[in-house]
């Protein structure tokens, strides 16, 4: 049996040092890993179901003196937590599909089509890539408040966190690249069979890009998953907020038992989801490293 | 019918048009316009619009007035910026200090387990799959102050401590740092993993026949081969921990006496406390100046790197 050999050779794993000295560093670090990964998550389900006296006195007793069940619907009821994860979902759904319109649209005229004026398009998308997203935090809140030209405000709705989203320069450019490389023999063969634009990027170019689209869908997910400072300045209104912004709020409102019952719920949706989905999470993220490069 | 038209001599401009109309132009106008407008309005125009706020006085009350270069004076004469820098840079180095070599030495160390290493793999990745704010706000329970809190009673079984954490002056930044590390670290480890797949291991055998052994396997084989992306990993690790803001904002606020007030957390002070948004801006930007040659550095860096 041949398998891909590593840094360790099948010669050093017969010495005696590397014999022994190798599993146990692989449990010393399976050990740690597992404290790291898995143990804050077990505290929390302990908390999740302990009354707020037990928290505070012992948060490191192994077992609660008495198990209160009725935490978790009281979160999910009083505290609304069902209602911000859904909150969060439909930014993070939203964000995605805005984003992958404008990049996939945009990818595809500056890829394919080709106009003139496309380098110039290209050129400016590429400057704001070096240019950190501090500079426009205070304008593009002050654009949000009041849209120029159209006067309106996105205060308050969900568009003020789905279309910034979508002015990514990065997403662009890797969209960009992966169109590139697209034989431009496919794109004649179905401009002579008498393609127009529109039947060019439905049925030729977005089915060839498949996995491109899935690695910017996954990454604009995490992403807004994570977002914390921009949703908590466009969205004050409560009913409005994702999670991330309520959890805080809600932090300094409601008793430690309810708090960490809440937070429960807040981990236990995305942890399910990730352990459900693990390969194909994993292999893309992977691959959205690769693109960095 | 189009042959027609097009045979009609001395009107060029017309028929440039019509050319342009028949090839597909207009559609491509089309197909653009989602970027552009999002764009001109989340992107170019929130930084054009910065760099004129920057030299402007304006509170969204009254209407704009220029003021010059008052509000950079402002802003660099505010006795908070100094405290505010270092403590930028001091959580920098913490964050390449310990959530640097973490991530590496995991991915090498998973790439070298060929059945279980998947296991490794996801469990180092579920602090990255909590959200953000709920870590925080559950590390803040851990590093309750008192003799009861997690960390202290952990701590407690070998006879140290209590420590005071997040309300000492000293320890509230390598606080933030490590909780920070413990979510980041198993992302940036599966993108390490991802580059080492690529790594040419009939070099190692080479290696091994030499003498070399397993660090200096590791040290001139391995890790030369990922240099790229560990240089990568570093420039955007150092773009991000300037612009950090979550973690000091949620943990301490900025305390204790400012102990872990950031340049982000005294743009979001001048800016949505005190409603100073010319000041805001003009700290942004100079905070931005300092970002753009990092990412000017990163940008030729990749160039570099993807080209050989």
């Amino acid at each position: 049996m041949s398998h891909e050999r590593g840094i360790i050779s099948t010669a050093d794993r017969q010495r005696g040092l590397i014999r022994y000295g190798l599993p146990t560093i692989q449990v010393l670090i399976f050990i740690a890993v597992l404290i790291a990964g898995v143990g804050p998550l077990l505290w929390l389900l302990k908390s999740g179901v302990s009354t707020s006296q037990d928290i505070l006195r012992g948060p490191m007793q192994l077992w609660p003196s008495g198990i209160q069940l009725k935490n978790i619907p009281d979160a999910w009821n009083r505290v609304q937590i069902g209602a911000y994860l859904g909150n969060t979902a439909f930014i993070a759904i939203g964000s995605m599909i805005s984003t992958l319109f404008v990049c996939t649209t945009g990818a595809f005229v500056l890829s394919i089509l080709r106009p003139k004026w496309g380098p110039v398009v290209t050129g400016a998308v590429l400057a704001t890539l070096f240019l950190p997203g501090v500079i426009s935090l205070v304008p593009l809140y002050m654009t949000v408040l009041k849209m120029p030209v159209l006067g309106i405000s996105l205060q308050n709705t969900f568009w003020a966190v789905w279309l910034p989203q979508a002015a990514g320069a990065f997403n662009v450019l890797v969209m960009k690249r992966y169109f590139d490389s697209i034989p431009r023999e496919l794109i004649e063969a179905a401009r002579i069979d008498g393609a127009s634009n529109l039947r060019l990027f439905t049925s030729l170019i977005l089915p060839l890009s498949k996995p491109i689209v899935g690695v910017v869908a996954l990454l604009t997910v995490i992403g807004s998953w994570k977002d914390y400072l921009w949703p908590l300045l466009v969205l004050p209104d409560p009913r409005l907020q994702p999670i991330s912004v309520a959890l805080p709020r809600v932090a300094k409102t409601t008793e430690i038992s309810l708090q960490m019952s809440a937070l429960f719920l807040a981990v236990l949706i995305p942890v399910v989801l990730f352990l459900l989905f693990q390969k194909q999470f994993l292999r893309g993220v992977g691959m959205a490293g690769g693109i960095k490069e | 019918m189009f042959q027609q038209r097009t045979d009609k001599p001395g009107r060029n401009g017309a028929q440039s048009w019509a050319t342009w109309y028949r090839s597909g132009g207009l559609s491509a106008v089309f197909f653009a316009l989602p970027l552009v407008l999002i764009f001109l309005y989340f992107s170019w125009g929130p930084i054009v619009r910065g760099l004129v706020l920057s030299f402007q006085k304006n509170n969204l009350v009254a209407p704009p007035e220029w003021v010059g270069m008052s509000n950079f004076s402002y802003v660099l004469t505010d006795p908070q910026l100094p405290q505010a820098a270092l403590n930028t840079l001091y959580f920098c180095l913490l964050a390449l200090i310990f959530g640097f070599p973490v991530p590496l030495f995991l991915a090498v160390f998973i790439s070298e387990l060929r059945k279980t290493g998947w296991l490794y793999n996801v469990l180092s990745y579920l602090p990255a799959v909590v959200p953000p704010v709920a870590a925080i706000l559950l590390w803040t329970f851990f590093y309750d102050p008192s003799g009861a809190g997690v960390f202290n009673s952990i701590l407690g079984w070998f006879g140290l401590g209590p420590f005071a954490w997040l309300n000492s002056q000293t320890l509230a930044m390598p606080a933030i740092v490590l909780e920070a590390t413990w979510a980041g670290a198993g992302a940036t480890s599966i993108i390490y993993l991802a580059a080492l797949t690529g790594v040419r291991t009939e070099l190692y055998e080479a290696a091994e026949l030499d003498g070399a052994g397993i660090w200096s396997r590791v040290w001139h084989v391995t890790l030369p081969q990922i240099r790229g992306i560990i240089l990568i990993m570093m420039l955007l690790q150092l773009i991000g921990t300037f612009q950090v803001f979550t973690e000091p904002f949620l943990f301490t606020g900025g305390g204790p006496n400012n102990a872990t007030t950031t340049i982000l957390l005294l743009i979001y002070r001048y800016a949505f406390i005190n409603g100073d948004f010319g000041a805001a801006t003009a700290l942004s930007v100079l905070l931005a100046g300092v970002l753009c040659v990092l990412s000017v550095v990163y940008h030729f860096v990749t160039r570099r790197w993807s080209t050989t």
